[in-house]
């Protein structure tokens, strides 16, 4: 009994807390951090120049971006073992799963296109023209939208998942980095690295909202460079890291207006969510940490060292 | 009884002195806040960031130099109330007090206390000012400082009053400024981690790293964070009593220097 016990409270400790899973580009390695205790728990070596790193919608797998293998590795999310690797092309750096988990989208920078997975055959069955330099990718959360940002055609491409053709397109600012729905699917927020700004569209008109502009007293402006951009579930807050100028922006997601900057480590890139929104990650690329921001008080509470530059967060419960 | 109310007279003094000094009080603010407002915003770019202990993430400059200003205040005071000790020994006062039928030792340990409290006091309105500009450490934090002020402010009091007993003229007071409060401060933890010091001068960080006040400063700044650095802790302490054994030997009047003095 008492043994049924100890497995009883083992394993919904375990459910309890979140896992942070952090994708190490120098290393060709998974960096695996305990979400309750904060630290480094193990280190396992995956694909060559891993980036983006996505949980399945049923979490039962991991999917990242292995750059220099020219594939998007499948991990199971329990083990860690790779199943398989699906055909992303060239050089894949970001991608995005519909919330039904049956495509992947992958933007292939070199290539000027996006391939389109299909998650159950893990078959590539489209490849989709785009601007020059695909690099943000989102599906809107009720997957109506696909949007890829192009960094040197400075547009975002809407993508109707059912053509598979580009049926819109919105001019932003320099180099648009990464896009994110806000969870209620009302707009798309856009942050543009030279720009310097974040923009926000509005999803059934594709016009823009509002554009934001980053200025931290002290830093340097060519610094404040935006770059990964998350939304929380309730649209309270919007965060954007500003790559080396080192401050996640905090902002209000109804006013929209920048309410504060959090200090991170060095060159802030990008960033996920706990469960139960509580805690949001960043991974710092140039100082080898994550740090952890409870949203609550808005404060970074603590950075822990990873491994050689950090590039993607994906967090499983 | 005759003891405490000894006690009493000397702090009440010490507060007369302090509320009736309101310049002092002012000044003694405005030096660690125009290091917080201006120094510490124009170096914040420059001097680069690490994590490292007590502090768990990055922080600002002005974070970090807080506990090291709230130590400038305890050494300022600590001096001061040498300077002090001169000047009431110069106007008689001293001599008054010291004829008291009680310990040398302890009239001199009561002053010590009084003019300790008087600087946590001070630390206190400037932690939160400080709060108030953003340096906000956990509230439990401000709580387990005041013994590493009272312990940091003992320790730099003592100190000073072991200069006083050395000290003949108020005019020599600029030498203790030249002398001593200046090399304490920039030699010390309170403006520059010592990792950042080891990276230009490793003489500089050992010196820093045998300076009491880095000792004490880093005691506040831990404690302030809700951690005990037990080597400062004993390192403060050892300090102090080693200044306040030798103070009370220089004031003794048929040793010291006071006796030498008068030969």
């Amino acid at each position: 009994m008492r043994l049924v016990t100890a497995i009883l409270i083992y394993f919904s400790a375990t459910a309890l807390a979140d896992t942070v899973l952090v994708s190490l580009e120098k290393d060709n390695a998974l960096a695996i951090v305990d979400g309750q205790s904060l630290s480094l728990i193990q280190t396992i070596k995956i694909g060559r120049r891993p980036r983006d790193i996505k949980l399945s919608p049923d979490l039962a797998k991991i999917y990242v971006a292995a750059s220099d293998d020219d594939a998007i590795q499948v991990l199971d999310a329990r083990t860690y073992q790779v199943l398989g690797t699906l055909p992303s092309g060239k050089d894949p750096e970001t991608f995005a799963i519909d919330p039904k988990g049956e495509r992947l989208y992958a933007s292939n920078e070199d290539d000027n296109q996006v391939t389109v997975i299909d998650l159950n055959s893990s078959q590539a069955i489209k490849t989709i023209p785009v601007g020059v330099e695909p690099e943000g990718i989102a599906v809107s959360p009720d997957g109506r939208w696909v949007v890829s940002t192009s960094e040197t055609t400075n547009m975002v491409h809407w993508i109707d998942p059912v053509t598979l053709e580009v049926a819109h397109n919105t001019l932003v600012d320099p180099r648009p980095r990464a896009a994110t729905f806000t969870p209620d699917g009302k707009q798309l927020w856009v942050t543009s690295e030279i720009g310097g700004t974040l923009t926000i569209l509005d999803t059934a008109s594709k016009e823009t909202v509002k554009k934001l502009k980053f200025s931290i007293p002290g830093v340097n402006q060519t610094l404040v460079q935006p770059v990964g951009v998350l939304v929380d579930q309730n649209r309270r807050y919007g965060y954007v890291a500003l790559g080396p100028a080192n401050r996640v922006a905090v902002i209000d997601a109804q006013k929209l207006e920048v309410i504060d900057y959090l200090l991170t480590g060095k060159r802030v890139w990008q960033m996920a969510f706990t469960h139960d929104g509580k805690m949001l990650f960043t991974t710092n690329g140039a100082s080898h940490d994550i740090t952890a921001i409870d949203t609550q008080k808005l404060k970074p509470i603590k950075s822990i060292a990873v491994g050689h530059y950090p590039w993607g967060v994906a967090v499983k419960p | 009884m005759h003891a405490l109310r000894a006690f009493w007279a000397i702090t009440w003094r010490e507060l007369l002195r302090f509320v009736h000094q309101r310049g002092r009080f002012v000044a003694a603010l405005v030096r660690p806040l125009v290091w917080l407002f201006i120094f510490a915003a124009g170096f914040r770019a420059t001097l680069g960031i690490a994590v490292t202990p007590p502090y768990q993430t990055y922080i600002l400059y002005e974070e970090y130099i807080t506990p090291g200003l709230t130590g400038m205040i305890l050494l300022f005071n600590g001096m001061q109330s040498s300077l002090s000790m001169v000047y009431d020994r110069e106007m008689g006062s001293m001599r008054v007090l010291l004829t008291a039928p009680l310990p040398r030792w302890y009239l001199l340990s009561c002053k010590l206390l009084a003019s300790t409290f008087v600087s946590a006091l001070q630390a206190y309105v400037f932690l939160a000012i400080a709060w108030a500009y953003g340096v906000q450490p956990p509230p439990l934090g401000y709580l387990k400082a005041l013994p590493a002020l009272i312990l940091g402010g003992l320790m730099l009091g003592a100190l000073g009053m072991l200069l006083s007993s050395f000290i003949r003229q108020l005019e020599n007071f600029a030498g203790v400024m030249n002398f001593v409060i200046f090399p304490m401060f920039f030699l010390s933890t309170a403006l520059y981690p010592l990792w950042r010091l080891q990276e230009s001068s490793p003489l500089l960080a050992t010196l820093a790293s045998y300076n009491p006040f880095s000792q004490a400063v880093e005691l506040i700044r831990f404690a302030l964070y809700g951690q005990i650095h037990l080597y400062a802790l004993l390192y403060t302490s050892v300090s102090m009593a080693a200044f306040l054994l030798l103070a009370v030997w220089g004031y003794h009047p048929a040793r010291g220097l006071t006796a030498a003095r008068r030969g």
